[in-house]
């Protein structure tokens, strides 16, 4: 009987310490998961965050030129009279002209890794291709700075400018006097700062092609060239022109070496040889120098505008590339 | 029969080309890579002196070093990727573990990757918005949460990408001896995914090193030697920004050495990332 009262006791105490155990467990759960929902939250508090300062910084700015900040030239402090047009030309032209360079000599690169490079080079020559993606902006400004644009102004921007002279359109294109620094060179830096991200994710969708695609072109005669531009290429066409976006979002909020190369004139010259300015080298060089409440206001304003176009360019590559794992998952 | 041989002919040139114009382009990258890397060498080291690291930065036409800015480098940084670090590997646990497929993850997972290659200079921009013009006056810790606002979306992205990696039956062996989730998740899922996890930090603090644009109105920079967080703190980007926008010489050559130890601290902590994520394949 003893024995029977004993083991009832202890499965009694048994079972509520399991309960106990259990109980607390679940509120460790709750709290845990609750701790890792509100760290996800933050990264979305970050964001609204961010748009919400900037929408509220630049409503002095939008009161005072509203819709006219948008294609207005005018750039002086002293009047407080602020437009945002040659910032905003600058920054679509040297990524524009950025992504001209960029987006061939990236394919180009990815099809030299994937198909044409020796097996023991290619992990040594990637690597050196992403660490250019790794180098902070900083450093290509100095460099931009004082290593190229002096060499670049001597040996290629003289040569150009006396060749093109008097020829009708390109003529003015590549006009005026050879400073070594200004849109092409900040475009020229932006290209090779933006060629590791085109490459990469191009390479990665290269290696997705099936083999057999490829192998059955080539069965048929096709020659690399020609199985890299109607089957490789149309088959990763999403990925190419995601990565593409992704690196064009980089270019356009490029911020350090552009500062340094590109002249921070607020000016609208057809020569892209001339100075000139973008929307991050613009706050970049002036916020903290931003004596009036307008002044500073304007240049939140510009924020705003970059973040926006940014964020549609980044949205798009986005969606693309996701777009492009979900068909990778189903296959 | 020589119709055919034309044809053949355009067809082997046409291929000639191709190749040629690939090879250009990787060789394109790689001799921008060998300019910068040799110019960077070259000024760097003939700048380099032990000066560098016991001594402040100088007024034009004295000697200096870099003491106070690599000081304020470290001292953001490493604060940054503290406070950072645990807010990402939370969130990116989050969206692996608890979220996966809902809306609230999609829409985290789509915002984070948009913060990951927002412009930074935006984010200097909030950061002053937020912190400097409340405050009244430039801080360290304005700085400092700057970057942590770059470090979260890096440390998320590849806590998220490794912990997807890790297999299921180890959690649900885990699972299935009783273990409760937040038990398997930090014993087991986290155990298993430690080197990418680590990687996602490093590669965040090599982001973080070379950062200007958004300590440039948060940090500002400072010429003497502080470990006050509540004043303007120097960094190694803003100093070489000031100064290589200087006139003087010898504020050049600083600036060169600064970019030289950035350079070498980045391009190492991206090689030891890519290193630990080799072991563990």
């Amino acid at each position: 009987m003893a024995d029977v009262a004993l083991t009832d006791a202890t499965a009694t105490a048994d079972l509520a310490q399991r309960a106990e155990v259990t109980r607390r467990a679940g509120r460790g759960d709750a709290r845990f998961h609750f701790l890792t929902w509100a760290a996800a939250a933050a990264v979305l508090l970050v964001f609204a965050g961010v748009i919400a300062s900037l929408l509220i910084g630049s409503i002095p700015a939008v009161r005072a030129f509203g819709f006219r900040f948008l294609v207005s030239s005018a750039w002086d402090p002293t009047s407080n009279e602020f437009g945002g047009l040659p910032s905003i030309y600058g920054t679509l032209v040297t990524s524009a002209l950025a992504m001209l360079l960029a987006v061939p000599i990236g394919i180009g690169v990815a099809i030299f890794l994937t198909e044409l490079c020796p097996r023991p080079l290619r992990r040594p020559i990637g690597i050196a291709i992403e660490l250019l993606a790794g180098i902070p902006s900083i450093i290509y400004g100095i460099w931009g700075l004082f290593v190229f644009a002096p060499w670049f102004q001597a040996h290629v921007q003289q040569p150009i400018i006396d060749a093109t002279a008097g020829i009708p359109i390109i003529g003015t294109l590549f006009g005026g006097a050879p400073y070594g620094i200004g849109v092409f060179t900040a475009s020229l830096i932006i290209s090779i700062m933006i060629l590791p991200f085109i490459s990469a994710v191009t390479r990665d969708v290269f290696e997705t092609v099936p083999t057999m695609l490829k192998e059955a072109a080539y069965g048929l005669g096709c020659t690399t060239w020609e199985v890299m531009w109607r089957v490789v290429l149309p088959y990763a066409r999403t990925g190419v022109v995601g990565g593409s976006m992704l690196a064009l979002g980089r270019a356009l909020g490029e911020t350090m070496a552009v500062t340094f190369v590109i002249g921070n004139a607020h000016t609208i010259d057809p020569s892209l040889f001339a100075p000139g300015t973008t929307i991050s080298a613009t706050i970049a060089n002036e916020f903290t120098e931003a004596t009036t409440a307008l002044y500073s206001s304007s240049l939140i304003f510009l924020g705003l505008i970059l973040f926006f176009i940014t964020f549609i360019v980044l949205a798009c590559a986005q969606l693309m590339l996701r777009a492009l794992e979900r068909q990778a998952g189903v296959k | 029969m020589i119709v055919s041989r034309a044809l053949y002919a355009r067809r082997r040139i046409a291929n000639g080309v191709f190749i040629g114009l690939s090879i250009a382009a990787a060789l394109f990258g790689l001799v921008w890579l060998g300019f910068i890397l040799s110019a960077l060498l070259a000024e760097g080291f003939s700048a380099v002196s032990p000066l560098l690291f016991t001594q402040s930065t100088p007024p034009p036409g004295q000697p200096g070093g870099l003491l106070n800015a690599i000081l304020g480098s470290v001292l953001m940084s490493l604060v940054a990727v503290l406070l950072g670090t645990p807010i990402g590997l939370f969130a990116g646990t989050y969206l692996a573990e608890y979220g996966k497929h809902t809306r609230f993850a999609f829409v985290v997972r789509f915002v984070n990757d948009i913060l990951l290659s927002a412009p930074s200079i935006v984010i200097g921009l909030f950061v002053y918005e937020i912190v400097v013009f409340p405050m009244g006056h430039f801080s360290a810790w304005a700085g400092t949460l700057s970057l942590m606002v770059i470090v979260i979306p890096v440390v998320v992205r590849t806590t998220e990408n490794m912990l997807i990696l890790v297999p299921n039956g180890l959690r649900e062996a885990a699972s299935a001896l009783g273990a409760p989730m937040n038990f398997v998740i930090r014993s087991v899922t986290w155990s298993a995914a430690r080197a990418g996890i680590i990687t996602g930090v490093l590669l965040a603090v090599a982001r973080i090193s070379g950062e200007t644009a958004p300590l440039l109105f948060t940090a500002l920079n400072n010429q003497f030697l502080t470990t006050n967080f509540n004043a303007p703190m120097a960094s190694l980007p803003a100093v070489i920004f000031q100064y290589a926008l200087s006139p003087y010489d010898d504020w050049h050559k600083l600036a060169w050495a600064g970019a030289l130890l950035v350079t070498a601290t980045v391009l190492t902590l991206s090689i030891v990332a890519r290193l630990l994520e080799t072991k563990r394949n």
